[in-house]
């Protein structure tokens, strides 16, 4: 059946809630709205208000809250609405949340997930296309989750919800209506695992969440030119699949990372210095980032000027064939990264 | 509605400096003093737990603990609401509440982990219904609402009890744990002691309210200021907090009026924001002593047994002194043991590179 991203997360949720009686949905609007994307739509009239409710606007005390009720046995998932709306409960997050299992030396676990739809080209207003994941992969205690499609979704969730530690979801906004022919209930492998989306021999893209579509589309335009692309999908951003995607880039011997962050002291800069590190001797090319720009994410009417395109992927697939161009200027080679 | 969640404008008092019980002037209901024997237990557990309070502030000054916030002055307001609650109950602490961590029963020097260094939290906060000490303001009051409510959720009357002070009233999370928990009705007492000072910084800067209690108003959260150097007056407000959560009408508030006689920690220098004679006029206010001469003039109280639990305390602190003064072992390995349930490999990565460097130097 066709499935949205969307509704691959609200089936998960509902599927998590029938499963286990201690699991529970709560935030801000997602009780009787079903949540503003409607992730959480028909929680509450399925399972009643004390499974899935709405709690005060309040971001600190949502997840705070949730750190208590784990203290009692119960299983949260919260919403927190946008991206940049999370900031308030920062604090909680990383003083408290990513820190209990070993404040505590392990007598405490938190089996919270705080669902944070992320990133942009949705045309949204200040403060809804954050891309915050850097945030929290930056965070020892946190895993960071970022599905790119609906199966994985489904999956991933579900996965987030069973684990004993707290997950950060990351969901691509700009995909929750992008549709995939599936079955559900499915499975896809655990977190930790990359995909290998496309198959490819000259360049690997190593990419995750709302820049997935986007890099395949660069890997099919690519091969209109003779290039070879493989396109990595890491699902998780921590736990990291070192192994995929060293094995990807050895045989390659050339790699871009692409993500909406910003790219300076992000993501994409600790995949470029990993595969650095363990593929230096396989490398043609240094490892390339295309990645949003250092400002503030834009208005809406600049998004498509800020978010790398296809366009910048292919540039930069370009600039890899290094030992063509030996003479390429450091302006050249970091103007992007 | 709004007068029942008036506190009284004078906080309450039953027992004066002198022992003298006294009139409750200004108080809008009645208090029952607490019979001669829960005040002997509270007696007992004070003189414990200023004890061992004098004794980790020597240790700080022998290099053992790294830092050491003190709470001596405080006893009523830790030990009471503590023995108040039940071993079902939970308990939120801040760094300051090492007393009431010993008055729950916890082993002293698993007290002093977090202050030693050896761990961040050395009790089990599950079987001990205790959450690890709090070191961020007024962020685990947000946790007690949670774990109230939960236990709500569970069926139980079993409250949550989480101590701030006057300081954390100013964070957001303070406003935010009082309002979800007066959404939710959730059975949680927000204990304040207000001791006057967050380190330097007085009252009148931390607030323009006439007391902190009256900031439960606008939550929706019934509150009470009591005399937080009368352990009879903390029991009693205590007991009037739990017996309206325990019957399903949600948290409660107290600001309790007290006063740190020693500084923030030692790091601190008091005498450069407070007067000598500021302290001497809180000395005389010594919640001990005042419910000695309570029970004394009762004849609940007698030299043998205040020789008695004189010796008990010296007991502890020699034993708490003698443990302390072994070096503790950590194991470096344990650094990649808990920051997940199952290590990443990433964390692998980095056990084996230090595994390697432990390698090296034996």
């Amino acid at each position: 059946m066709t499935v949205t991203m969307g509704g691959a997360l609200n089936a998960a949720l509902r599927d998590a809630l029938a499963a286990d009686d201690d699991v529970l949905v709560f935030g801000e609007d997602v009780g009787t709205l079903g949540g503003v994307f409607r992730i959480t739509d028909g929680l509450t009239q399925q399972f009643g208000e004390t499974r899935c409710f709405d709690t005060p606007l309040a971001e600190s005390g949502i997840v705070g809250f949730a750190i208590g009720m784990c203290l009692t046995g119960f299983r949260p998932v919260v919403e927190m609405q946008f991206d940049a709306f999370a900031y308030p409960a920062f604090e909680q997050i990383t003083s408290h949340v990513a820190k209990m299992r070993n404040r505590t030396s392990g007598r405490v676990g938190l089996p919270l997930v705080i669902r944070v739809p992320y990133a942009g080209g949705i045309g949204g207003v200040e403060h809804h296309c954050d891309s915050s994941e850097g945030y929290y992969a930056h965070t020892p205690g946190l895993k960071v989750v970022t599905p790119s499609d609906a199966a994985d979704a489904y999956s991933l969730l579900r996965e987030a919800i069973e684990d004993p530690d707290p997950v950060i979801f990351m969901e691509p906004k700009a995909l929750y209506w992008s549709k995939q022919d599936i079955e559900l209930p499915c499975k896809r492998p655990a977190f930790g695992k990359a995909k290998v989306r496309r198959d490819g021999d000259d360049v690997t893209l190593v990419t995750y969440g709302p820049s997935v579509p986007t890099a395949l589309k660069a890997a099919e335009a690519a091969a209109e030119e003779g290039w070879s692309v493989e396109v990595v999908d890491l699902r998780t951003i921590v736990p990291f699949d070192d192994e995929t995607v060293v094995e990807s880039v050895r045989r390659t011997g050339r790699c871009v990372v692409v993500s909406e962050a910003q790219g300076f002291a992000g993501v994409a800069g600790e995949i470029s210095a990993r595969v650095t590190e363990r593929c230096f001797h396989s490398l043609a090319a240094p490892v390339a980032r295309v990645s949003g720009l250092p400002t503030p994410y834009p208005a809406p009417m600049l998004e498509k000027t800020y978010l790398p395109g296809v366009e910048r992927i292919l540039d930069a697939i370009a600039r890899l064939q290094w030992d063509d161009q030996p003479d390429l200027t450091y302006a050249e080679v970091g103007a992007r990264g | 509605m709004t007068a029942g969640l008036l506190p009284s404008p004078n906080p309450v008092q039953l027992i004066d400096p002198t022992g003298a019980e006294v009139e409750q002037a200004g108080t809008r209901r009645d208090y029952p003093v607490p019979s001669a024997a829960r005040l002997r237990e509270v007696w007992h557990a004070m003189v414990i737990g200023r004890r061992f309070d004098i004794q980790a502030t020597a240790l700080t000054k022998q290099g053992r603990l790294a830092v050491y916030p003190s709470s001596r002055g405080q006893e009523a307001c830790q030990v009471g609401a503590t023995l108040s609650i039940t071993g079902d109950d939970w308990l939120f602490p801040t760094y300051r509440e090492s007393m009431a961590l010993v008055t729950r029963g916890i082993d002293p020097v698993e007290v002093l982990s977090l202050l030693r260094g050896d761990s961040h939290c050395g009790y089990d906060p599950i079987a001990t219904r205790t959450a690890a000490q709090c070191t961020p303001l007024s962020t685990q009051l947000i946790h007690a609402a949670g774990a109230g409510y939960g236990e709500k959720r569970r069926g139980t009357d079993h409250v949550a009890l989480a101590f701030i002070g006057d300081g954390a009233t100013s964070e957001g999370d303070f406003h935010e744990a009082l309002n979800f928990a007066a959404v939710f009705e959730a059975p949680t007492i927000f204990f304040v002691q207000n001791n006057k000072y967050a380190i330097s910084v007085p009252l009148s800067k931390q607030t323009k309210a006439p007391s902190l209690a009256y900031k439960g108003i606008g939550y929706g959260v019934p509150a009470e200021q009591v005399d937080g150097n009368d352990p009879a007056a903390v029991l009693a407000v205590m007991d009037a907090a739990l017996e309206h959560c325990r019957s399903g009408k949600g948290p409660f508030l107290i600001e309790a009026h007290t006063y740190r006689l020693d500084a923030h920690t030692n790091a601190d220098d008091a005498t450069r924001y407070r007067s000598d004679d500021e302290v001497t006029a809180w000395l005389e206010r010594d919640p001990i002593a005042r419910v000695e001469a309570w029970l004394r003039a009762r004849g609940e109280l007698g030299d043998d047994i205040v020789a008695a639990t004189n010796a008990e305390a010296e007991a502890m602190a020699a034993q708490l002194r003698d443990r302390m003064n072994a070096d503790p072992s950590v194991d470096p390995m344990s650094l990649f043991d808990n920051v997940f349930a199952q290590r990443t490999p990433q964390l692998e990565e980095a056990r084996a590179m230090v595994a390697e460097e432990i390698q090296a130097e034996v």
